[in-house]
């Protein structure tokens, strides 16, 4: 396959552009920022993605979803990064879908509908402390009755003030550092016992902390296999960090972009400012960066698609270059632009605040460069 | 079976049963490559590599049969070039008459000027040199003032190159000249001459590395034919039309080194593991050098996947006429970083610049090498000129 976009692929990204520039621009973001919105995003435009069949993307063609992988919720998620979308589709249209393609019929029969319909939001509550750490969850699942009782909390749980389901990953065995002995669980936002503190991130979306004290679900909750958690939980972080690879790419390309034009147009000394070498050479090479981390991103969504046996090595990889690429055009980006780039008129530092987000979700550059040295056992 | 397919197992099998078995060793050093020529230093199994894939014109794979070459589509090239990785066959010739002047006389030459000087180009009986940069022309290269006085029949050459790879072991050189000492870029002309002529000199400069690949090449009133026979002119394409001539060959270049790719172990962190030790949870001993490595371990993995990328793009002419330059200001940094590593992990041990456990200070001579990576054939500084000029269409660049 080759390392470009077919002509589907180029299709969809054509009609993504045209959706986000058109629904979900930068103006859409600040409007519901300003209104200090609850959710960070709005249900309208969140059904308008089911419209345009988004919401399924990942869903089988059986399921009524348009049964597209990687790559095509990366060419989505790129133009959500570029435009500074507010949505749930990350975690729910990729990382939640994918999971649950991980599980059982039952299921899938019960919460795909509403994904597809652009009723249902998912949120995951993965992470316990301020870095990512999914070896280290501990948060316990133990069996009462039919089912499981679950204690314990989670941070950084991205619109999980907003979602009526969380995929919640629990021990259910083990103790910290054991790969196996993880459960996922589905579990319905109005359970008894479960409690929601939203608050407000920097890039304005809307996080919450969760706490379960006692949260009673049945078995029918479990994705995947009791104990053996971890591998619907690996098909779900790879999604997600896959997919927030694309995401921040599209914020770091969206960047640059805003950034040229601004050099392009700004008089000092009575010269355009893009006249410098100075910034020339840097901007080339934030070029460079930006056409690396786009062909690694890339690889790593075909090698998920082809089902590689090394692309959980080329997510580490992506997450970390793209990650690195788009902090480097953040930040040259606010610094080129010289004051203007300080004040809250300008959209630049909006993708600056929107880019720390995207690096804590799912591991940020240095987590994944330490998996690179793990899986190449160093 | 299709036919590429077909292709593919005959040429593993040919290969197999034709090719020497110490052409199928790994290159230590530059010095196992083969180069022939006039005067040709041959190690064992070179020259019957060389003959039999120069009798199959397979040392030019894609040229014309009548010029030497094998005539191959460019997919049987490629599945050659793929064959000969897998079954670890050395390249039977290494020729700058190969790489770069066949190249430019395949697109500019007269049909009496290939016929002429490709054939014995592929049989690697004719070594070449390029004179291209002078003293006071690096990144400036137009700017050169070697002078070629028209004196009727011939030229006289009078002026000095510099970085000429070879030269004191070259037969012949393709030299640019100032034909026209009133314009730039249109005063110069591509030449063609026996590096044999009265009047010609060269010098090996003494490198960091401690090696010498290159030369000062001096020209003191050298006499250039102006034909070496019916339309086999010394001039390549016209007189003052010689920088065409030189682009054209640097894109070439540049796409060539593009889509070499970084090659070498995927993982230093792998390899150094072992010899550094290992903390208890199995890591490289050293945190700051584990965090290092596997930076690094990213940047090739992130540029291996950039490398597929731009080739692909480039066969499907989707990727922009600037993207060598991008690709070999990125290739280029990310090797001399990678040097920077093994040479920081290697300690003190590498430091041995003669010693028989360093293999004649390979380590080091090697990092040193790197550095010219991103200076000859164009500094990194020029390469990024080129993006923000070409591809980020930037004012004033």
């Amino acid at each position: 396959m080759p390392l470009y976009l077919n002509d589907d692929q180029q299709m969809l990204q054509d009609s993504a552009a045209d959706f986000m520039k058109g629904e979900g621009d930068v103006a859409h973001f600040r409007k519901f920022r300003d209104m200090n919105c609850k959710d960070g995003f709005s249900h309208d435009l969140w059904k308008k993605f089911a419209e345009m069949g988004f919401t399924g993307i990942m869903i089988s063609e059986e399921e009524g979803g348009l049964g597209l992988g990687h790559v095509d919720a990366g060419v989505v998620l790129e133009q959500i990064g570029r435009n500074l979308t507010p949505s749930p589709f990350l975690a729910t249209a990729v990382a939640g879908v994918e999971a649950l393609n991980g599980g059982g019929k039952t299921l899938r029969d019960k919460y795909f509908p509403g994904i597809l319909s652009g009723d249902s939001v998912l949120a995951l509550a993965i992470d316990e402390g301020a870095k990512h750490r999914p070896d280290q969850i501990t948060m316990a699942a133990s069996r009462e009755g039919n089912g499981f009782k679950l204690d314990g909390k989670k941070q950084f749980v991205v619109q999980g003030g907003s979602a009526d389901t969380l995929i919640v990953a629990a021990r259910t065995s083990g103790s910290a550092g054991d790969e196996k002995g993880l459960t996922l669980f589905a579990v319905d936002t109005d359970a008894a016992g479960l409690t929601r503190n939203s608050v407000r991130l920097v890039d304005s979306a809307m996080a919450a902390h969760v706490e379960f004290d006692g949260v009673l679900v049945d078995a029918d909750a479990v994705i995947g296999e009791v104990d053996d958690g971890d591998v619907v939980l690996k098909r779900m972080l790879n999604a997600g960090r896959a997919g927030s690879a694309a995401e921040i790419l599209g914020v770091g390309a969206g960047a640059m972009d805003i950034t040229v034009d601004y050099v392009k147009g700004r008089k000092q000394f009575d010269k355009i400012i893009a006249t410098f070498q100075s910034l020339q050479h840097r901007i080339s090479h934030l070029y460079s960066e930006m056409e690396i981390a786009r062909a690694t991103v890339l690889k790593a969504q075909q090698m998920l698609d082809e089902g590689s046996s090394k692309a959980e090595l080329m997510v580490s990889v992506a997450k970390a270059k793209a990650g690195r690429a788009t902090a480097l055009s953040v930040k040259e980006g606010v610094q080129m632009h010289g004051g203007v780039g300080m004040t809250d008129e300008y959209d630049i530092g909006l993708y600056m605040k929107r880019d720390r987000g995207l690096q804590e979700f799912m591991g940020d550059a240095n987590y994944h460069t330490n998996l690179v040295a793990e899986m190449h056992g160093y | 079976m299709s036919d590429l397919e077909t292709f593919r197992a005959e040429t593993a099998a040919w290969l197999e049963a034709n090719c020497p078995p110490e052409m199928r060793q790994p290159l230590v050093d530059e010095s196992d490559a083969c180069w022939g020529g006039r005067n040709p230093t041959f190690k064992p199994g070179q020259k019957e590599w060389l003959d039999i894939m120069a009798a199959k014109g397979w040392t030019v794979p894609d040229w014309p049969k009548e010029y030497g070459g094998g005539g191959l589509s460019r997919a049987e090239a490629k599945i050659l070039g793929q064959e000969m990785a897998r079954l670890r066959c050395r390249s039977p010739l290494s020729s700058f008459g190969i790489w770069m002047l066949g190249p430019a006389l395949l697109h500019f030459g007269t049909e009496e000027q290939k016929k002429h000087f490709l054939p014995p180009i592929a049989r690697g009986e004719i070594r070449w040199c390029q004179g291209y940069s002078e003293p006071g022309s690096g990144s400036d290269l137009a700017s050169l003032q070697t002078s070629a006085v028209d004196e009727g029949d011939h030229f006289v050459i009078n002026g000095q190159k510099i970085w000429t790879s070879y030269a004191d072991k070259a037969d012949w050189i393709f030299c640019l000249t100032r034909t026209d000492k009133n314009e730039k870029h249109k005063g110069i002309s591509f030449m063609l001459f026996d590096m044999a002529s009265e009047g010609v000199a060269t010098k090996p400069i003494v490198l960091i590395s401690g090696q010498s690949a290159f030369c000062e090449t001096f020209f003191d009133d050298v006499k250039v034919p102006k034909s070496y026979g019916e339309g086999v002119s010394s001039v390549v394409y016209e007189v003052n039309k010689g920088w065409d001539v030189a682009k054209y060959l640097l894109g070439h270049e540049r796409s060539m080194i593009a889509g070499g790719g970084s090659e070498g172990a995927t993982s230093l962190g792998a390899k150094f593991a072992d010899q550094y030790g290992r903390d208890e949870m199995g890591r490289l001993d050293d945190p700051m050098l584990r965090a290092q490595m596997a930076d690094m371990d990213i940047e090739v993995l992130a540029f291996r996947a950039m490398a597929e990328r731009f080739g692909d793009t480039f066969k499907a002419g989707l990727c922009h006429p600037a993207q060598p330059n991008m690709m070999i200001y990125a290739g280029t940094e990310i090797n001399k970083r990678r040097h920077e590593l093994i040479m920081s992990a290697g300690g003190s041990e590498v430091l041995e610049w003669e010693s028989e456990a360093t293999n004649g200070g390979l380590t080091a001579r090697s990092w040193l090498r790197t550095k010219a990576n991103s200076i000859e054939g164009g500094t990194s500084e020029v390469m990024l000129n080129v993006v923000s000029k070409q591809i980020l269409r930037l004012p004033g660049a």
